[in-house]
């Protein structure tokens, strides 16, 4: 296998690839719990009738409840999507760059 | 529903001491084992890099989840109800940002603190000196409210006096951390957190059954009781800035947090490091949601008048809960594990403020880096020993002290002084040396210097004798002026004629009108606070950020621009990364 030096990695599309697509699905995740996280919080500052509505006629349990839960829930389903993405995308893009350097 | 009537909570329970005894001996075996294990500086920050993702998972859980969230979380739920569901919420939202941006480039680049990795390119010594700093002021601060917590909750779960509450803690902490390192710290970690996950799971368990296993059922209860005001969002968020700001600082503050940064550096690599987060979200998620189901099953089944009778912050509504659905042995059992709690969050944070001071300001600093492993672990153990004896002697200090804002103040500190510096030296090319340092120590200073300027400090503890002068004024207005009103109301008989009646109720409504103005004028004389929200993350990590990046742009640093290629090869792909 070819070696590669560090300066050539660096310039190596595979490589600036590989940042791309990290940075970019870190950005979009983050960004995406900011907005649950803070959505939440908005909804709470000025829409509090919203969230304490009843669920249906005759039972007690509001809105606000599954929301409250759903920002707990959903925040754990994002880092099972970037592991998910990790594991089966990222992971074979750092191998394959490893392999060119021989390491 | 019946309620419980009577508790043990406040006497010595001899059930919890023997739980407790029994977790002690525990992990002072494990300790033993994990001494003989522990010789180089891998070993005492890093245990040998050998811990599993699975494991640390449960360690940092264990290290996040300490006593005040699982007592303090269920206690507002029971007394507040939706808002404190509200509030744990803020708890948890920190969690992807770790993973996302934090966890994976943090182990890569470092070696045992997060200070090696904003130091990775720049100038050693002073990115040590303001990193060590930060850490140091948010470990003490996080210490203190813990070792106040503990006092208070060991003296009205064990029946035992403050002074030897903290004097045992502090016994127990430094033997783990001293003799065992991070292998001892972790496994009391990973044991802790399965007792806490093990007995909020059986608690919430025995509540649902009482509800026929229906949480609608349970809220239906509750609302009957405490009426739909309890199932909706409160007065807890009334100004929206000061909601945004706090949840800043618990969002990034988590990802700023000394102990809970070391502990991505047990793991073997970058891999297990960010499943790792994924086990430790699940974890504490679910930990959440179990705290929050025990608060309202609480507040149902024990109801808020005895758990405001016994604590006036409900802190024991958990145990109350505990007691009523499993007598005398499961409060033991709980007891035994809130105990256990505080002792893994302390033993956790004075292992991150021994690394800070041996790691960072004596190799770092102090050598220049040139100090022997031998020594380093010589002078970590010391560190141990030193910040340990703080922690009895500060915590004694601090006795019956309102210490509720340092818990707020760590999360402003870690999320303004650490995590700026942190993010901008693994993602930002043109970041230097003098923006690191100027960032964290503006971060440090704007956090500290706003709380005490914020409510929470300046009304609640300067200014507590006015506070309170004023708060028992309206109290005696309003008793004298109900006295009033209720004495003119007996007036009031069926015999009386019109004329008399329109003059009582004329009466009663200029007694209600004169009550209304001196309160009116009373509360205008209410201690105000200099800076009105109640925690400064928003300009704090504004200030962190901004003066980091305006210095940096200044003062360009050629040299720690080239090492940038170097870092990101390291970063992303782990190539050179701490084995």
């Amino acid at each position: 296998m070819a070696k590669v030096s560090v300066h050539e990695i660096l310039e190596d599309k595979d490589f600036k690839d590989l940042l791309k697509r990290r940075n970019r699905v870190a950005l979009t995740l983050t960004v995406v719990e900011l907005l649950i996280y803070f959505g939440f919080i908005a909804l709470i500052a000025f829409n509090k009738p919203f969230l304490s509505q009843k669920m249906s006629a005759g039972t007690a349990t509001t809105v606000g409840i599954p929301i409250a839960v759903g920002t707990i829930a959903l925040s754990w389903v994002l880092t099972g999507i970037y592991i998910f993405w990790a594991n089966s995308r990222y992971d074979t893009l750092v191998k394959k760059i490893k392999e060119k350097i021989g390491g | 529903m019946p309620q419980a009537t009577q508790t043990i909570i406040g006497q010595t329970n001899p059930i919890a001491i023997m739980f407790f005894i029994a977790f002690v001996i525990v992990t002072l075996v494990i300790t033993y084992w994990a001494a003989k294990r522990t010789r180089t500086t891998k070993d005492f920050y890093a245990a040998g890099r050998n811990v599993t993702g699975f494991q640390n998972g449960l360690a940092l859980a264990g290290d996040y989840m300490s006593a005040a969230s699982f007592l303090g979380i269920a206690g507002l739920v029971s007394t507040r109800g939706y808002d404190g569901l509200i509030y744990s919420v803020g708890w948890l939202v920190g969690w992807p940002i770790v993973m996302f941006l934090i966890s994976e480039p943090l182990r890569n680049l470092g070696k045992y603190t997060f200070a090696d990795v904003v130091a990775y390119r720049l100038n050693q010594r002073p990115i040590r000196a303001a990193a060590a700093a930060g850490s140091l002021v948010t470990v003490l601060t996080y210490l203190i409210a813990q070792m106040v917590g503990a006092g208070t909750l060991v003296k009205l779960m064990f029946g035992l006096p403050y002074e030897a509450a903290i004097i045992i803690v502090g016994a127990l902490m430094i033997a783990y951390v001293l003799f065992g390192g991070m292998i001892a710290t972790t496994w009391v970690q990973i044991i802790k957190a399965v007792l806490l996950l093990g007995g909020a799971t059986l608690l919430v368990f025995l509540t649902l059954s009482k509800f026929g296993f229906s949480y609608a059922d349970l809220f239906g209860q509750a609302e009957k009781l405490y009426t739909s005001k309890f199932l909706e969002p409160g007065g807890l968020i009334t100004s929206p800035i000061d909601a945004f700001s706090l949840g800043l600082a618990l969002m990034f503050g988590t990802a700023g947090l000394p102990h809970i940064l070391m502990r991505f550096y047990t793991v073997p690599d970058a891999k297990e490091a960010r499943k790792s987060v994924f086990y430790a979200t699940g974890f504490i998620g679910y930990f959440y949601i179990l705290t929050v189901t025990i608060g309202f099953g609480a507040a149902v089944l024990v109801g808020q008048k005895i758990i405001m009778g016994i604590d006036k912050g409900g802190n024991m509504a958990g145990p109350l809960l505990a007691e009523a659905l499993g007598g005398t042995p499961f409060l033991g059992f709980l007891a035994a594990v809130a105990f256990a709690t505080i002792l893994a969050v302390v033993s956790g944070l004075t292992l991150a403020g021994a690394s800070a001071f041996s790691h960072d300001l004596f190799v770092g600093v102090i050598r220049r880096g040139q100090a022997s492993e031998k020594e380093e672990v010589k002078m970590a153990k010391m560190a141990t020993l030193g910040l340990g004896i703080a922690a009895v002697l500060l915590g004694i200090m601090f006795k019956g002290q309102n210490v509720a804002f340092l818990v707020g103040l760590t999360f402003a500190i870690a999320a303004s002084a650490n995590f700026p510096a942190l993010l901008m030296s693994i993602t930002w090319k043109k970041f230097t040396t003098k923006g690191a340092v100027t960032s964290i120590y503006t971060g440090l200073t704007v956090a500290t210097v706003l709380i005490i300027l914020s409510p929470t400090v300046w009304v609640d503890i300067v200014h507590k004798t006015e506070k309170t002068a004023v708060e028992n004024q309206i109290k005696m207005i309003e008793s004298t002026s109900s006295a009033k009103i209720a004495d003119l109301e007996k007036q009031k008989t069926p015999a009386l004629k019109s004329e008399k009646l329109a003059a009582l109720d004329t009466s009663i409504a200029g007694e209600k009108k004169l009550a209304d103005e001196q309160i009116k004028t009373e509360k205008a004389k209410m201690p105000k606070a200099i800076f009105p929200l109640k925690n400064p993350g928003i300009y704090s990590m504004a200030a962190a950020f901004l003066i980091g990046i305006i210095v940096s742009l200044l003062w360009r640093d050629k040299k720690a621009e080239e090492k940038f290629a170097g870092e990101k090869l390291r970063e992303y792909i782990g190539i050179g990364a701490e084995e």
